[in-house]
């Protein structure tokens, strides 16, 4: 079922090993660990040479605040030709939280990084009007981050 | 979410009376934006110049409190997103957990969640349908409209008890079966539905003032549409080909007999026509799946995730430990990621979920059909008349609950 994923995963690997790093299959789905040097051009490569024309969602994921990689990004790619999915994934740490963009690849990753800076605080770089999306402007902090309490620190006001 | 238009760049607020241009907040207590969606237009006379979409009044924070509930009550969470379609989002949202579990779920439950899913996709598409009328002075078919919707959110609730927080579909299957009388209950809606639709054509679909307001407005190409990530009757209303329920199939559709309307203009109209075609389809599809029941279990075989029968408690101990342990507990979930898509009835529905073994999960994440589509509505809208706006916001059919979430 995923022999035609794994195809893409070794194409990707034959024109330029570096932006392949782990490779993970599980529950039918194929995960690319990309190195974060290398997302921008996996994507241009992946949508140009293998139809990956979608872009079907951008979301950040804090794996706490103790880990090093901390944040994940994973981008999930589908296609409107041979309708399979891939999932590439850029770790970053703490202090470090930045990513090139991909806007110039896919216009609908405008949103989904505005939202993943708003919720992670992972920066895209070249994203022309990164700023927040769901939250206030004024808003402090990174809700989505673990060590960020359910509750908030103290009652939001608009003013 | 701005709190000042001054925030926004590229728009800039009119100071000179005798300049030509200016900016007009609309919403978000606008009626046609269908929630509380607030659109910044510049604006050159009545064309809009530019169209800056600002979202995020009705965040609350959904993501982040999935994170503290156990799996089984995030179901509840679901039902308030796109809240036109809480089956669709329920559906997604199990069959991810189902797909971490590696659980599998029988055939009349199976059935069931098509038949359910499509009467709710039916539902979803009167609302849309009698609103963006609506939002464009057409004030008769929102009352057939309703009346059709009424009828199959009684027959929801007669199922599962909620009209619009069904919470109908569980993780291992459905919350209970369906109840006596629930076939006829369809059949008749079923017989009445296609002269309804008859209504809807002679009042819209053939109306040349509605053609007027529809044909070539608000236009987005073949190409922009994929590269905006546009998703469902948007998608292919600009003639592209792929529907989920047939080219990533779950649930059992591709065993149903169904067509995927495509148009190819690209405008409101052809995004009408689009929904205007499903409607059959859906009809279809509910047909081919009541014709299809038969008795059997609607629950998979899962002690361990799903809570077992009222009757096998007071019979067998195991049953009685296991209802308290998931309750109490929660179940434990492998450890992994999936991301899962179905085709809600605004586009793809897709749900990320990462478990790290414990009974809540530490990522959900929901790709919201309507947020990305709306993502798009600066290309559409620019260039056209402010009242055309309204028009193709109609046309896109957003939620914000599903948006903001």
């Amino acid at each position: 079922m995923t022999e035609r994923l794994h195809g893409f995963v070794e194409k990707l690997r034959e024109r330029d090993a570096s932006w392949v790093g782990e490779v993970v299959e599980a529950f039918g789905e194929v995960t690319v660990i990309v190195p974060r040097e290398g997302i921008l051009e996996a994507c241009y490569f992946l949508r140009d040479e293998h139809d990956f024309d979608l872009l079907a969602d951008i979301c950040g994921a804090d794996r706490g605040p103790e880990e090093d990689p901390r944040f994940e990004v994973n981008y999930h790619l589908f296609s409107t030709v041979h309708f399979q999915r891939l999932r590439l994934k850029v770790l970053l740490s703490e202090d470090d939280a930045k990513v090139e963009s991909v806007t110039d690849v896919w216009r609908t990753a405008d949103w989904h990084e505005r939202e993943t800076f708003d919720m992670f605080g992972v920066k895209f770089e070249g994203h022309e009007d990164l700023r927040r999306i769901l939250l206030p402007s004024d808003f402090d902090g990174h809700a989505l981050r673990k060590d960020y309490p359910l509750r908030g620190y103290e009652p939001y006001s608009m003013n | 979410m701005a709190t000042a238009v001054e925030n926004i760049p590229g728009v800039e607020v009119m100071d000179s009376a005798l300049e030509s241009q200016m900016t007009l907040s609309m919403g978000p207590q606008h009626p046609s934006t269908h929630g509380v969606l607030r659109l910044d237009l510049r604006l050159d006379g009545e064309l809009v110049i530019k169209a800056i979409p600002d979202i995020g009044y009705l965040h609350t924070g959904m993501e982040k409190l999935f994170e503290y509930k156990k799996y089984q009550q995030g179901i509840v969470i679901t039902d308030r997103m796109d809240y036109l379609n809480p089956l669709g989002n329920n559906l997604v949202y199990v069959m991810a957990a189902e797909k971490l579990l590696g659980i599998e779920i029988p055939e009349r439950a199976q059935i069931i969640r098509v038949l359910m899913c499509e009467l709710q996709r039916i539902a979803s598409h009167m609302v849309w349908f009698g609103t963006s009328c609506l939002d464009m002075g057409a004030m008769t078919p929102f009352w057939f409209t309703f009346k059709e919707r009424e009828k199959i959110l009684n027959i929801i609730e007669s199922a599962s008890g909620g009209r619009m927080t069904p919470s109908y579909f569980r993780i291992g299957g459905l919350m209970m079966d369906l109840p006596a009388g629930f076939e006829n209950r369809v059949k008749q809606f079923l017989d009445g539905f296609p002269d309804a639709l008859k209504t809807f054509d002679t009042l819209i679909t053939g109306n040349t003032i509605w053609h007027s307001r529809t044909q070539g407005i608000g236009v987005i190409s073949k190409q922009d549409a994929i590269d905006w990530g546009l998703t469902g009757p948007c998608l292919r209303g600009s003639g592209v080909d792929i529907d989920l329920r047939r080219d990533n199939p779950y649930t059992g559709y591709e065993t149903y007999d169904f067509e995927v309307p495509v148009e190819h203009d690209g405008d409101v109209w052809s995004r009408f026509l689009v929904r205007m075609r499903e409607l059959r389809e859906s009809h279809k599809i509910v047909k081919q799946a009541l014709e299809r029941l038969k008795p059997g279990p609607t629950k998979a075989d899962a002690p361990k995730v799903v809570l077992p029968d009222r009757d096998d408690m007071r019979k067998h101990m195991d049953s009685l430990i296991h209802h308290f342990l998931i309750v109490a507990e929660g179940f434990n979930v492998p450890e992994g990621e999936v991301y899962h898509a179905i085709e809600a009835s605004k586009g793809e529905l897709g749900v990320y979920m990462k478990s790290n073994g414990g009974p809540k999960p530490e990522r959900v994440h929901f790709r919201g059909p309507s947020f990305v589509n709306l993502s798009a509505l600066p290309v559409m809208a620019e260039g056209e008349m402010i009242a055309d706006v309204v028009a193709i916001i109609g046309s896109l059919d957003i939620v914000l609950g599903e948006i903001d979430r």
